[in-house]
């Protein structure tokens, strides 16, 4: 009896916490769009972010897309040749990375590396008052450092994105070429040919909500973490689980969408 | 003779125009955490006014409020002739770049070197407080707190009294009128903390500025205030010059004065 009281007041807690988040970040974003739409804007900072966030995270994310590539081959493989399905080696990779694996990993990647790292940046500024004295110069805190930044995760992540699903069809020519011997043309002429354009634009237009959702949860987060610098760390915490959790829903709910309108 | 002829126009200006700060029955709670009640201040245009109380009493609240970055619950707030609370976003801008904010972090910007943390303010300089040449402006905010050579450096290179120094700096690029000081010698050694009062006083001297100085350094509080302001119980608790208070025997303001 105690366990169920106690499983209902966390689940209940938690669920406080859930819709005080959501809550949060609508609010967030309002403020956002109201002070990021108004000019003058920061294009200069925005080029700016779009190198922190995107060009730093180059390496990370193709290691990771070849490996993915790699492993995705030499796992499928044997199932693959057992149904003599062996030729559509480079149908099924590219249709599965272009769908899923790669606007996935490269989001949840950013998620961890680019989110705690906006939120952790936002929080510390926050709480030393860098963020107080950019208001009190005259300069709006909310359009030159969320509103660039946000943009810049809106804009890079689909970027990440086109990039690592190429790295990691690469990844799986690799892979393929481990047992067979198969020439680069053939192959990507297979991969290309394998792609309808149901498979590109719905995966390519859900990683502007990908890199959207990562530049709001880490902005939101950091700006409005607690005093101290307890509060910037569980503020990167708490901004890496919910963009992610975030990044899978949208997922799913894109997928929905996409099915139900007959794409899949 | 030119110029004495203006200095007296000034002059004449001054006296007969409005305080330069004006707070009359300010409020502002923090949930039941009262820390403004009644709060009421006049800053005469040219005075130095030094704020003290306990920590915690809401000082930095109290001049947060006066550049507009807390909303107060209630009372008005008068700067430089306008009412802080019936600004749009545009006017408040133009009138923060009358005042300068000196951080008791400092707040530098860790992410900008020494340069950048003083072009910083001077982006957003439509009207054009500063004229001529930007670079040279800069080395010259740096000469007047003695760190020319730090220019290029970054901020977590410098010791606390240099952070200090660039605050300071960076508050004054844009030659403001008014200049608010947070606790500008705390948790810096005797010696620094000198440098950095001789700094203020010679600045003061230089630019002619209004401020307020919150402090509990008795120092400061001596060589800087026109007149003192004892913070205590969200209300302007007691006031007078550093002379009057010294000789007061309201046990609280003692306290204070004690070494
Ligand atoms: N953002 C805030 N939310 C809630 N309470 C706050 C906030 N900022 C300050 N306070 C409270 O207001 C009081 C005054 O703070 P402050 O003005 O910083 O004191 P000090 O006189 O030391 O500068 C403190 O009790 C502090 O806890
Ligand atoms: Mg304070």
């Amino acid at each position: 009896m105690a366990i169920v009281r106690k499983v209902k007041t966390v689940f209940s807690k938690s669920l406080d916490d859930f819709f005080y988040g959501i809550a949060e970040l609508a609010q967030f974003s309002v403020n956002v769009f109201k002070e990021g739409l108004r000019p003058p804007y920061e294009f200069k900072e925005v080029l700016n972010q779009c190198y922190e966030i995107g060009i730093k995270s180059f390496a990370l994310v193709g290691v990771t897309a070849f490996i993915l590539g790699l492993v995705l081959v030499m796992q499928s493989r044997p199932t693959m040749i057992q149904f003599g399905a062996g030729s559509y080696l480079p149908a099924m990779s590219s249709i599965s990375i272009v769908r899923e694996i790669g606007p996935l990993v490269t989001a949840l990647i950013c998620a961890g590396k680019v989110g705690s790292g906006i939120s952790a940046e936002l929080g510390s500024m926050k709480v030393t008052e860098q963020i107080d004295a950019m208001e009190v110069s005259g300069t709006n805190p909310f359009k030159y450092l969320v509103a660039t930044r946000i943009l810049a995760t809106t804009l890079m992540i689909p970027i990440l994105t086109i990039y690592a699903d190429f790295i990691s069809l690469i990844g799986a020519f690799v892979g393929s070429n481990i047992k067979d011997n198969i020439n680069i043309y053939f192959y990507f002429n297979r991969v290309f040919e394998a792609l309808h354009y149901t498979d590109v634009v719905p995966s390519f237009i859900k990683t502007f909500f990908f890199g959207f959702t990562i530049g709001l949860v880490g902005c939101t987060k950091g700006y409005n973490s607690k005093k101290g610098t307890e509060g910037v760390g569980k503020a990167a915490n708490i901004s890496v689980v919910m963009a992610m959790v975030g990044v899978i829903i949208i997922d799913m709910v894109v997928t929905q969408i996409t099915s139900m309108l007959g794409y899949l | 003779m030119i110029n004495a002829t203006l200095d007296m126009v000034n002059e004449s200006t001054t006296i007969a125009s409005q305080p330069a700060i004006e707070i009359q029955h300010l409020k502002k709670a923090f949930g039941s955490n009262v820390v403004l009640r009644d709060f009421s201040l006049t800053v005469q245009n040219g005075e130095n006014v030094v704020v003290m109380g306990k920590s915690g009493i809401g000082k930095t609240i109290l001049i947060k409020c006066i550049i507009g970055l807390i909303k107060p619950d209630g009372g008005t707030l008068h700067v430089l002739e306008q009412d802080i609370s019936k600004l749009d976003h545009r006017k408040l801008d133009e009138l923060r770049m009358r005042i300068g904010f000196v951080f008791q972090s400092s707040a530098l910007y860790d992410s900008m070197t020494v340069r950048q943390n003083l072009e910083f303010p001077l982006r957003h300089d439509r009207h054009r407080r500063i004229t001529g040449n930007i670079e040279d402006h800069i080395r010259e905010a740096l000469r007047n707190v003695g760190l020319e050579h730090a220019i290029n450096l970054m901020p977590s290179e410098l010791s606390g009294g240099m952070r200090k120094r660039i605050g300071i700096a960076r508050a004054l690029i844009l030659n403001p009128e008014i200049v608010l000081y947070d606790e500008p010698t705390t948790g810096l050694d005797p010696i620094t903390s000198e440098e950095i009062t001789q700094l203020i006083l010679g600045l003061q001297k230089k630019y002619k500025t209004t401020s307020i100085i919150i402090t509990h350094d008795i120092d400061l509080a001596r060589e800087a205030a026109n007149r003192i302001v004892f913070l205590m119980d969200g209300i302007a608790y007691a006031q007078g010059t550093y002379d009057e208070l010294i000789h007061n025997t309201d046990p609280e303001i003692t306290h204070f004065f004690k070494r």
